[in-house]
């Protein structure tokens, strides 16, 4: 049996670092959101001739005043990326065809257009956000009703250490926020509550099954009684998530990788930080002895 | 937990067999109707263009507002009430009365049977606001007359966006409402929507109008620019003819000047007074204005009688062929804005399409792999589900028909992933049953029953995500929700079907066998 609830108080404190700090970030750098929750255009191309490459692209392009633009490579030397700020420009896809076929000939395959308006925009980020707050409502009540209310915090706690944490490193690494994120975010709250729930689930059990041993040492039984399920399913669900981050093609990538922090997070938290809570609420058998009836 | 009757195990298979069966109906064409269903691709997938428009209903309130001032003077000369100052500004029209009827006015608005003032019973409100201060009415349309509006238009304009669309002849667009004022246009297989925008950009609102020196016109007059040339004309706003009394347009070659022109037909009223115009203004000049835009004034030389005519103003046989169209489908009610647009070339989906075959493939091996290794028998088992767990969640998704989406595919893949789940916690349960349980068949049994409730909760908490991303996301995400969602129906199928069936099958043979798992 590992001793997890020897480090209880040391992976609380990084815990609460690792919180202050990605809030740190999430307030001073903030978020690098795409146009999807910023407006604007944006532009996948693939060109044909192997000279072109992002420098003359994007001397070409700023030539034509579309104000602050950013090329990039997408995956690979052929395939490019242009974004910019589109201030109500509306034929101006149709114009920077024109012009690219003019300096560099009819060499541009355009893969994808999208442009989102600033009200549209702005719609999608609050939809986004009331998303994952109902999601935190509904999982708060959820495992009130299953559960008594020490639990549903010390979940939620999780939850929101998890969300916090994985939208910070995106900060840091100043990855790009869109609506596939979104959908990372909210699937990483159920599988963060999944893997919680199970442990809980143990610990509930436990606290019937052993009226003598406290929180702090049954907590731990139950952490090591449910490990390698934790263990396992994680490696599956990442051998899945990995298999998208390395083969799911450039699309996928922001979206895996955002899965693939969560899932480490999510593991990490329903250990170290669901439990903890319970400890530091002092749950004990009389807790759950009022919710047996309701079983 | 471990028996399973004849009936059930036949009636599993059966099941299991059906959806098989119509998952393959993607690979194979069927004959039978009911069996030819197949999983439609998202736009993300095959290529193709997402509109969102919105309708600026600015001008159609305002036109609204204007026409209402002329209804309120004849209806209230009607009644013998002297109103006066009526005027429209700030999108507000107001006017005043004296004192004696004041009472009667405020009570014309307020009446629930009041024909200037419509009241809807159904939303306990009237179609305008109306403010009175200091003898001044003011009139502006209440939140429930503006919806009105605006419904309205949404349905115009959808009208005439669909027969647009029909008239260029794009296989199966789908356009749909969205709120009251937009309208979603999803158009399968275009990767250049250049042409498509360029037409739902324009009103197309064409007018007959005579070009006029007189400022002093009894109808108004105001300065419009030419299509072509930023020269201007001073245009009567009297309008002879509108897009309305039109038939028929058509793109035809000008044999006489070698010119693309458009040829029109008028409807009967419409070949009345053109033939009027055209006799009355012999040597005038007739301006044909579309959208606040001259595109030509030809001078009126003869009566045309005929009820058909010519446009012409330098027109490419391209540019001709669209404003044919646009005057047959008719004119928008108010001008149309594309919000959002979202556009995948047909290349990029298919490359997408096999990345994501890709990735589920590689990502179903690692974790067919890894259970295997970890379970041996019982990981076979468990594989065997999951192989009929991806056909049931194709299988589902194409009997509804549901769209599949690129992240639609990340969702199966996850669903591979996190599908082993269940039976990972049975098995582990039961591998900690028999450390005090001999017998084989009671520690499988109560492994099954005690790991029941985590499952259950652990599958909700997800399936809650999924639903909650279903309802909030659109297009993609929601072929991601969908995904997600179904597979936590087909993974508890195959868990509690399959697998234990499997599994009940396996231990019953081999009950007396120590260490089985």
């Amino acid at each position: 049996m590992i001793a997890f609830n020897k480090y209880y108080n040391q992976f609380n404190l990084i815990s609460i670092s690792l919180v202050v700090i990605s809030l740190f970030f999430l307030v001073f750098k903030g978020l690098n959101f795409g146009i999807d929750f910023k407006g604007g255009t944006l532009i996948e191309l693939r060109s044909a001739d192997q000279k072109i490459n992002v420098s003359s692209l994007r001397d070409n392009l700023n030539q034509m005043n579309l104000g602050d633009i950013s090329v990039k490579n997408f995956g690979n030397q052929k395939d490019f990326l242009i974004k910019f700020e589109n201030n109500d420009n509306k034929n101006v896809i149709e114009e920077i065809k024109i012009n690219l076929d003019k300096s560099f000939g009819n060499n541009f395959n355009f893969r994808r257009v999208e442009n989102v308006g600033p009200k549209v925009s702005a719609e999608l980020l609050k939809s986004g956000v009331i998303a994952i707050s109902v999601a935190l409502v509904l999982m708060l009540i959820y495992i009130w009703i299953r559960f008594e209310w020490q639990f549903s915090l010390g979940a939620i706690i999780a939850l929101f250490h998890d969300v916090i944490v994985t939208l910070g490193l995106f900060s840091l690494l100043g990855l790009e926020i869109n609506l596939s994120i979104i959908a990372a975010v909210l699937t990483i709250v159920g599988y963060s509550m999944n893997d919680t729930v199970v442990i809980f689930d143990r610990v509930r059990e436990n606290l019937r099954k052993y009226s003598d041993i406290k929180i702090f040492e049954l907590s731990n039984i139950s952490i090591n009684e449910t490990l390698s399920r934790t263990l396992i399913t994680s490696i599956t669900t990442l051998l899945a998530l990995l298999s998208i981050f390395f083969f799911g093609g450039e699309i996928l990538k922001g979206f895996s990788l955002a899965m693939i922090f969560g899932v480490v997070f999510g593991t990490y938290s329903s250990i170290y930080i669901a439990n903890t809570i319970l400890v530091r609420l002092n749950v004990s058998q009389k807790t759950i002895l009022k919710e047996d009836d309701k079983i | 937990m471990l028996y399973f009757s004849k009936l059930r195990i036949i009636f599993i298979s059966l099941i299991s067999l059906l959806f098989i069966l119509f998952a393959s109906s993607n690979l194979f064409k069927f004959s039978n109707e009911l069996l030819d269903k197949k999983i439609n691709l998202g736009l993300d997938l095959q290529g193709g263009s997402y509109l969102l428009l919105e309708i600026d209903n600015t001008p159609v309130i305002e036109q609204k507002l204007q026409n209402l001032s002329i209804t309120l003077k004849n209806y209230f000369k009607e009644k013998n009430v002297r109103i006066s100052n009526l005027k429209f500004k700030d999108q507000k029209l107001s006017f005043s009365v004296n004192d004696e009827f004041k009472n009667l006015v405020l009570e014309e608005f307020s009446d629930e049977e009041s024909d200037i003032n419509p009241y809807y019973q159904r939303f306990k409100s009237h179609q305008l606001d109306v403010v009175e201060e200091n003898n001044v009415f003011t009139i502006n349309y209440s939140k429930q007359g503006i919806i009105e509006i605006k419904t309205s238009s949404q349905d115009q304009a959808l009208e005439i966006v669909r027969r647009r669309i029909d008239e260029i002849g794009t296989n199966e667009p789908n356009i749909l409402k969205r709120g009251n004022d937009r309208i979603l246009v999803e158009l399968p297989g275009l990767d250049d929507p250049m042409r498509i925008k360029s037409l739902l950009g324009k009103t197309a609102n064409l007018t007959f109008r005579f070009v006029t020196n007189d400022t002093e016109d009894s109808f108004g007059a105001e300065k419009l620019q030419y299509e072509e040339s930023s020269e201007e004309s001073m245009v009567s706003k009297r309008i002879i003819l509108s897009g309305d009394n039109l038939l028929d347009a058509q793109p035809r070659m000008n044999n006489e000047s070698n010119e693309t022109v458009v040829s029109f037909t008028l409807d009967r009223v419409g070949a009345k007074r053109f033939g009027k115009a055209t006799s009355t203004g012999i040597g005038k000049q007739l301006a044909i204005v579309l959208d606040g835009k001259i595109i030509s004034a030809p001078i009126i030389r003869d009566t045309i009688a005929s009820g058909s005519g010519q446009i012409s103003g330098g027109f490419t046989f391209q540019s001709a062929t669209d404003l044919a169209l646009l005057l047959r489908s008719g004119a928008l009610p108010a001008p149309l804005n594309i919000i959002e647009e979202r556009t995948v070339g047909p290349d990029l989906g298919q490359d997408s399409i096999n990345a994501g075959m890709i990735a589920l493939f590689i990502g179903f091996i690692l974790v067919i792999l890894f259970i295997f290794i970890k379970y041996k028998v019982f990981g076979l088992i468990t594989n065997i589900a999951l192989i009929v767990n991806l056909f049931l969640l194709i299988g589902v998704l194409t009997i509804f028909e549901a769209t599949l989406t690129l992240p639609g595919i990340a969702g199966i893949i996850l669903t591979v992933g996190m599908a082993v789940d269940a039976n990972v916690l049975i098995f582990e349960r039961i591998k900690e049953e028999l450390r005090n349980e001999k017998n084989n068949l009671i520690a499988f049994d109560s492994g099954y029953t005690k790991s029941r409730t985590a499952i259950l909760d652990a599958n909700i908490t997800t399936l809650l995500a999924a639903i909650i991303l279903f309802f909030m996301g659109s297009g993609p995400i929601k072929g991601f929700s969908l995904t997600l969602g179904v597979g936590i129906f087909t993974t508890l199928f195959s868990v509690y079907f399959i697998a234990r069936l499997l599994t009940v099958l396996y231990v019953s043979k081999n009950r007396e066998k120590e260490g089985l798992i």
